[in-house]
């Protein structure tokens, strides 16, 4: 027990890694939204594609949902290049990301589709709506209620998992703080900090989805 | 880049590197069992102390409920430096599986007793309220009422965590846990392609996990459709 801690050396490296936080909160949003669209796809298409649109997408799910991210990104940052495909460390964890979260966004969009009941589809049309009205009156307002709250969730679960970048040098919060602690030495005082940080950060985006998602969807979503 | 890879296998695939593999695939076994085994046990605690009533608990409840929603908030991967640099710092010598598993513990602690927590909220509040009229103590109530109920809530989620855990294992690799990703990535350094080495480490982690997911999946339509009788 004789380890003296120093947090006033660390203070100084602080808005460093703050600015590093930012690149997580990018990465981790560029990776959602373009993993959303890759699970609409893949969502609509198990949902109304045919037998073969379905086995496809279903592989696709089925393995990129059994295997660690952390795996998927090395097979893109060192096999790619053996094929002649160069990424750069940024490039090659968001696209690690996104086809991870495409295959988990898939399902909860799926979810989010079968949750419209056929009787509410022939409600809709029983009181004269066109195909527009029942997609934004019925169709649009039950999914967005249903998803919101797993959405919001996954939404931080990937912020989590962004620090995965730092294995890969890319300088979002976890790699700044590995560099930090590389120059300093003062291993516990900057980790403590990082993960003061990542709190921080993903307490303020729930609280940000919460309030989003009561004021347009009428979710009652909790912060804590 | 085939005829490459081709031309590895044999070389690859030998009965030794078959055997570390294998056994690397045990480690990344036991790290999420064990991890996740105390985990739930953990987990019970705390939501045990996160029920006490009265003021003279207040402060277990506040640490109990702080630490839930920190360490839920903390990516794997950092908690597992902060246990590692703790530990070395303090000058506990501990093994890095050692460390792995603590750090598993921290967190799936945290996540299980939220788990826990939403199953007990299942319950009907008269059901809680007649175990109180019956004189029934808290253990007694959780034993012979709260239970047998909740367990079905509690059991399919917790499982998908447990099954979601074996891929969050593949970050322990970055400490030196001889784990699966961690032997894919020594084979990968020795000079092995990448497609080779991690793909084997992929195929690995998916025979783990793809079972498993199944049968939970299995278990949560059995349990969801016996408690809505």
């Amino acid at each position: 027990m004789d380890y003296t801690f120093q947090f006033g050396v660390v203070a100084k490296h602080l808005p460093y890694l703050i600015g590093g936080a930012w690149v997580s909160l990018l990465l981790a949003f560029l990776a959602f939204w373009a993993g959303a669209v890759i699970g609409l796809l893949g969502a609509m298409g198990k949902t109304f594609g045919g037998r073969i649109l379905y086995r496809v997408i279903d592989v696709y799910v089925v393995f990129f949902t059994n295997t660690p991210a952390l795996v998927q990104i090395y097979v893109i940052f060192y096999g790619l290049p053996d094929i002649g495909i160069v990424l750069s460390p940024f490039n090659s964890v968001l696209l690690g990301l996104t086809l991870n979260c495409g295959a988990y966004l898939t399902e909860i969009q799926r979810a989010g589709f079968q949750s419209v009941r056929r009787e509410e589809l022939e409600a809709a049309e029983t009181l004269g709506m066109s195909l527009w009205q029942t997609v934004r009156y019925v169709i649009a307002p039950h999914i967005a209620k249903t998803l919101y709250a797993p959405l919001s969730n996954f939404y931080i679960w990937i912020v989590l998992g962004s620090s995965m970048a730092g294995i890969f040098a890319v300088e979002e919060l976890t790699g700044r703080a590995i560099n930090v602690s590389s120059s300093t030495f003062r291993t516990i005082e900057v980790f403590t900090y990082t993960a003061g940080i990542y709190v921080v950060l993903t307490v303020v985006a729930s609280a940000l989805l919460a309030l989003i998602g009561r004021h347009a969807f009428r979710v009652k979503a909790r912060i804590f | 880049m085939i005829d490459r890879i081709v031309d590895e296998i044999p070389r690859f695939f030998t009965w030794y590197n078959t055997i570390f593999f294998l056994k690397a695939m045990g480690v990344t076994l036991a790290l999420t069992l064990i991890g996740c085994g105390l985990g739930s046990v953990l987990g019970f605690a705390v939501v045990y102390g996160r029920q006490t009533r009265g003021r003279l608990f207040t402060p277990i409840r506040v640490l109990i409920v702080g630490y839930v929603e920190i360490f839920r908030r903390i990516p794997f991967l950092v908690l597992l430096f902060i246990v590692l640099f703790t530990t070395e710092g303090f000058g506990v010598r501990v093994s890095f599986f050692g460390i792995a598993l603590i750090a598993i513990c921290v967190i799936s602690t945290a996540y299980i007793s939220e788990i826990i927590r939403a199953g007990f909220e299942a319950i009907h509040r008269n059901q809680w309220d007649a175990a109180e009229a019956m004189n029934f103590g808290r253990v007694a109530t959780l034993r012979y009422v709260i239970m047998p109920q909740a367990w079905k809530v509690i059991l399919p989620p917790a499982f998908a965590y447990f099954v979601m855990f074996i891929k969050d294992t593949a970050l322990a690799s970055q400490m030196g846990v001889l784990e699966l990703t961690r032997v894919a990535k020594i084979f990968n350094d020795r000079g092995y392609s990448a497609f080779l080495t991690f793909g084997t480490c992929l195929l690995l982690y998916f025979i783990l996990s793809y079972p498993l997911t199944r049968f939970g999946q299995r278990l949560e339509r059995r349990l969801a459709s016996s408690r809505n009788r």
